[in-house]
């Protein structure tokens, strides 16, 4: 499995680096059809890398980089520093040309939620010197829902979801990690998705919507919990919308789809892999050969062009410099 | 390791005080649920009145283990690897519960 996955990361062509079937094939054809260029990378060789950053500095694009599953505080085989990874992630981020307006990070930067890993995952991701935009993880919010996490790096306790706009975008952060429910999986509830239809209301179809989040909004994979309960009514809201990006973190690997105009992409986490859906008895962290490590962990460098028609989203391994 | 937190530290000893003390065989043994690949096991254990009951996490990540009533006895802090949480239920009855992280995790002790 980890051979499949580094030969994923090693490959240049969109459809040789997800595996692509050829139903989603169409389904990209279909995408580019209607304006938007296919152009995730799973783990993209430098030269193309290169080439999109180049393109997206003559254009004036807005670029961004998100983070993810940070896990500081973990210990185990699979990783037993999280905070030298995630270091390392955030030099590649600061290195990343041209520099990212921003970062996100879609969750999981504790382990335990305790406050000398949020302390510490803090200090590291300072160093990225530039604006971060959380969401918790479900790792983020145990025992006090959350509270010390929107305290800390959403400004205030009541902060949970929130939204901005910049470069004509407008971004969404949505938490679906509290109150979950037995037999359920990641949840937005009621709340919060009556704010959402609010947020959106007024907003011109052709505005481009990214949504970023911790657990995916599709059902990845429901055997292992891999899904949000009530994301179809989320989903019902952007639906009018011309481009629709939604990024998630929770399961440590590279997976997208694509269903109308709502394309969905999971990041790596800077912390540990996961197994790729069923084929492990359970989720959970994934040990690899400690040389390998680097190549399955990533950040996710995004470009938007100016005129909004291409949302590049480049999958970076951290042995990639 | 230990994770119980003070105040269930003192609620476990009341609970102690007033509890039968005397059990199924005659030990006073916890009985075990292991959480293991991201499953309870026994996913439903059955224990009597009074039963002194261990979850014990073998898994790389954390659990929370929690009542689904919101009036549930069974709540437990984050357990990491390792980790026990340990109850007695004093009550005859259906208690159903689920992991709090990973919300697909559930299970149920039937207390008689």
């Amino acid at each position: 499995m980890m051979k499949n996955r580094s030969e994923r990361n090693s490959h240049s062509g969109p459809a040789e680096s997800s595996g692509l079937s050829r139903r989603q094939l169409l389904k990209c054809g279909a995408w580019a059809g209607t304006g938007l260029i296919w152009a995730i990378e799973g783990g993209v060789p430098t030269a193309l890398l290169m080439s999109e950053t180049a393109q997206a500095k003559q254009t004036g694009a807005l670029t961004f980089v998100q983070i993810s599953d940070s896990h500081i505080g973990f210990n185990k085989e699979a990783n037993p520093d999280p905070a030298g990874t995630l270091a390392t992630a955030i030099e590649h981020s600061r290195a990343l040309n041209p520099r990212p307006a921003f970062m996100l990070h879609t969750g999981d930067v504790s382990h335990l939620s305790k406050p000398e890993e949020f302390d510490t995952a803090q200090q590291i991701i300072n160093e990225f010197r530039g604006d971060v935009h959380y969401v918790p993880g479900e790792h983020d919010v145990i025992g006090d829902n959350g509270i010390a996490f929107f305290s800390r790096f959403n400004g205030s306790p009541g902060r949970k979801w929130y939204s901005f706009d910049a470069h004509g975008v407008h971004f969404v952060a949505l938490v679906n990690v509290l109150d979950l429910q037995a037999g359920g999986f990641g949840r937005l509830g009621a709340e919060q998705l009556e704010w959402l239809e609010r947020d959106l209301k007024g907003l011109p179809a052709s505005t481009p919507i990214i949504l970023f989040t911790h657990m995916p909004l599709w059902a990845v994979y429901p055997d292992w919990g891999w899904g949000t309960d009530d994301a179809l009514q989320a989903l019902g809201y952007v639906r009018r919308f011309g481009s629709v990006t939604v990024l998630n973190g929770h399961i440590h690997q590279v997976l997208q789809k694509v269903e109308g105009h709502v394309s969905f992409y999971s990041a790596m986490s800077t912390a540990f892999p996961q197994p790729a859906p069923g084929t492990a008895p359970s989720p959970g962290p994934m040990k690899v050969p400690a040389d390998k490590l680097r190549s399955v962990l990533g950040i996710r460098d995004v470009v938007l062009l100016d005129n909004h028609t291409s949302a590049k989203v480049i999958d970076q391994p951290l042995n990639v410099t | 390791m230990v994770t119980l937190n003070l105040r269930l530290l003192a609620g476990l000893a009341v609970l102690a005080l007033l509890a039968p003390q005397t059990y199924a065989g005659g030990s006073t043994d916890p009985l075990q649920v292991k959480i293991g690949n991201f499953s309870f096991l026994p996913a439903t254990i059955t224990v009597p009145v009074g039963a002194h009951l261990v979850w014990i996490n073998q898994d790389d990540v954390p659990h929370v283990v929690v009542g689904t009533d919101a009036n549930s006895p069974i709540k437990s802090p984050a357990l990491d690897t390792d980790d026990r949480y340990e109850v007695t239920l004093t009550h005859p009855g259906t208690y159903a519960y689920f992991c709090s992280l990973h919300p697909h995790m559930v299970g149920t002790v039937i207390v008689r």
